[in-house]
């Protein structure tokens, strides 16, 4: 299989994470690309293909002084990270280049040369969404719950339990924006942001970045890191309009992703040591656990609840802390893949003993777009 | 009605159809003359076969309630209170976003497949919003 014979030999964040207002996000991809290229012992002579998302590769490329014969721009929000390395992979494969670097940077918090977010009134969204007070994400990712709650009889509760268990993980990673652990009840105390959703539900908004650099497993192996493999990848997208998803109590779009990650990987749901689920809001790791095949639909919550994806459970899920208690610049996927690599190379704060394959899956827009990558630290 | 203050949509030629019929009081959706599959947000061609022979159909204006928020963050232009912005299911099968008006904003009174009708809240001379009440 072509995506068997690629791996991670660099990875990444920023140096500094939170609250970062001394740079711009530009500087911000370049803080984690250098880190990324001193990790994989390269400069930027090394690199010949740049990705990245949101802002251009062309910005980054230059920036940092590479000359790249492939770049992807592919930006599908939060997961593009995902396809890019799905990409990249091919790209190796095909000879169209040898070191990919793909960068994430977002001044989520401090707006330091930030994009500004603008919807075009002619656009679809524009016309059938904007006009009816959508603002920002918490008022629009989150408008499927309550179909999935009615649907399945998941309470308010169940919801909370997932920031509690994630919370559970966070308080393990020094690097992690909140640490102090949390009750339901405290999660249901919280400020009310988007009935049903409190703000402990909803994901953190921070400054950051990360970066991953690829090649192929053939090379790997004389790069100082211990090589991630890239075993599977999946991708695809759904709507643009989060009101027009098929149905909303489940993703098309991680169905797709997921299946096609699994199938190219050739592995089955109890061969996953580790698992990150982009955690926008507190509903996503359930509609995912689903949506991936690691639980029957409508089971998702009881599944968290009953510890299985908590400290000690049988399915490790977002041990990072995730997006609502690690951090969350924007664009999250990044940080899903780093926690990834990094539970593969034996060196996450919170590490699973004797992990040998990792999931990231990654969610863009709102349930808009998936991607999904199955790692191991065993070469295929 | 020039001091609207939130924001409105721009028709493009697809969805032109749409925007006069909430300006004229009804729901204009598009039917697939090949496959008669009826379809929303607008375009020239139908999403489930891909046949160009498309028609303009009008819709009963009945709805049920698919799902919703209660937004709670600041939104002046909708007033200081929370409101809702919700998905309802029309009668014909497609779904849309839409505010459910002329009721209170809160979990109890906004119950899920509640029967909702349409109504239009005029905003300027060209454009009228498709808002939903419970049914009467
Ligand atoms: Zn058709």
């Amino acid at each position: 299989m072509k995506q068997k014979s690629v791996a991670v030999v660099g990875a990444a964040e920023t140096t500094q994470m939170g609250k970062i207002p001394n740079q711009s996000q530009l500087a911000l991809h370049a803080d984690a690309a250098l880190n990324a290229m001193a990790d994989a012992g390269l400069t930027a002579k090394d690199i010949d293909g740049v990705a990245t998302a949101g802002d251009s590769p062309v910005e980054t490329a230059h920036y940092l002084g590479i000359t790249p014969t492939w770049v992807d721009g592919t930006s599908v929000g939060g997961c593009s990270f995902m396809l890019h390395v799905r990409h990249a992979a091919a790209a190796i494969n095909e000879g169209l280049c040898n070191t990919v670097l793909i960068t994430h940077a977002e001044s989520g918090r401090s707006r330091v040369g930030a994009r500004r977010f603008s919807r075009d009134p002619q656009s679809q969204q524009g016309q059938f969404e904007v006009p009816y007070g959508i603002t920002n994400p918490p008022s629009m990712f989150t408008i499927p719950a309550l179909r999935y709650m009615k649907t399945y009889g998941v309470t308010e509760e169940d919801v909370a339990m997932v920031a509690v268990i994630q919370r559970e993980w966070a308080a393990k990673n020094p690097r992690a924006s909140f640490r102090d652990l949390i009750t339901v009840d405290d999660v249901l105390n919280s400020r009310m942001i988007s009935w049903p959703f409190r703000l402990l539900m909803c994901c953190l908004v921070t400054d950051g970045g990360g970066a991953l650099i690829l090649t192929s497993a053939e090379r790997a192996k004389d790069f100082p890191q211990k090589p991630v493999y890239i075993l599977g990848t999946g991708e695809s997208v759904e709507t643009p309009m989060v009101s027009q998803m098929e149905d909303f109590t489940t993703s098309k779009a991680f169905r797709v992703s997921g299946k096609k990650a699994f199938d190219e990987a050739g592995i089955k749901h109890s061969d996953v040591d580790h698992l990150m689920i982009y955690d926008a809001f507190a509903h996503l790791p359930i509609y995912g656990l689903e949506d991936l095949g690691f639980c029957e639909r409508g089971e998702g919550a009881a599944f968290i609840r009953e510890r299985n994806t908590a400290p000690g459970g049988k399915l490790p899920l977002n041990t990072n802390g995730g997006g609502l208690s690690y951090m969350h610049s924007g664009m999250y996927g990044m940080y899903a893949l780093q926690e990834s690599v990094r539970q593969m190379r034996g060196i996450a704060p919170a590490q699973v003993p004797d992990a040998k394959i990792s999931i990231a899956h990654g969610v863009g827009g709102m349930f808009a777009s998936s991607g999904t990558i199955v790692f191991s630290n065993e070469a295929p | 009605m020039a001091d609207y203050k939130r924001p409105l949509p721009q028709p493009t030629p697809e969805t032109q159809h749409f925007w006069d019929g909430c300006r004229d009081g009804e729901i204009r959706l598009q039917r697939c003359k090949t496959c008669n599959h009826t379809y929303f947000p607008p375009r020239d061609f139908c999403p489930a076969c891909s046949a160009r022979e498309v028609e303009v159909v009008k819709a009963s204006g009945k709805a049920t309630l698919y799902s919703y928020v209660i937004n709670h963050r600041p939104r002046p232009d909708f007033g200081e209170e929370p409101h809702s912005i919700a998905v309802v299911q029309l009668e014909e099968g497609p779904r849309m976003m839409t505010n459910i008006v002329d009721c209170p904003q809160t979990p109890e009174a906004l119950e899920l497949d509640m029967p909702l009708e349409v109504t239009f809240e005029k905003a300027t001379d060209e454009i009228s919003l498709p808002k939903f009440r419970p049914a009467k």
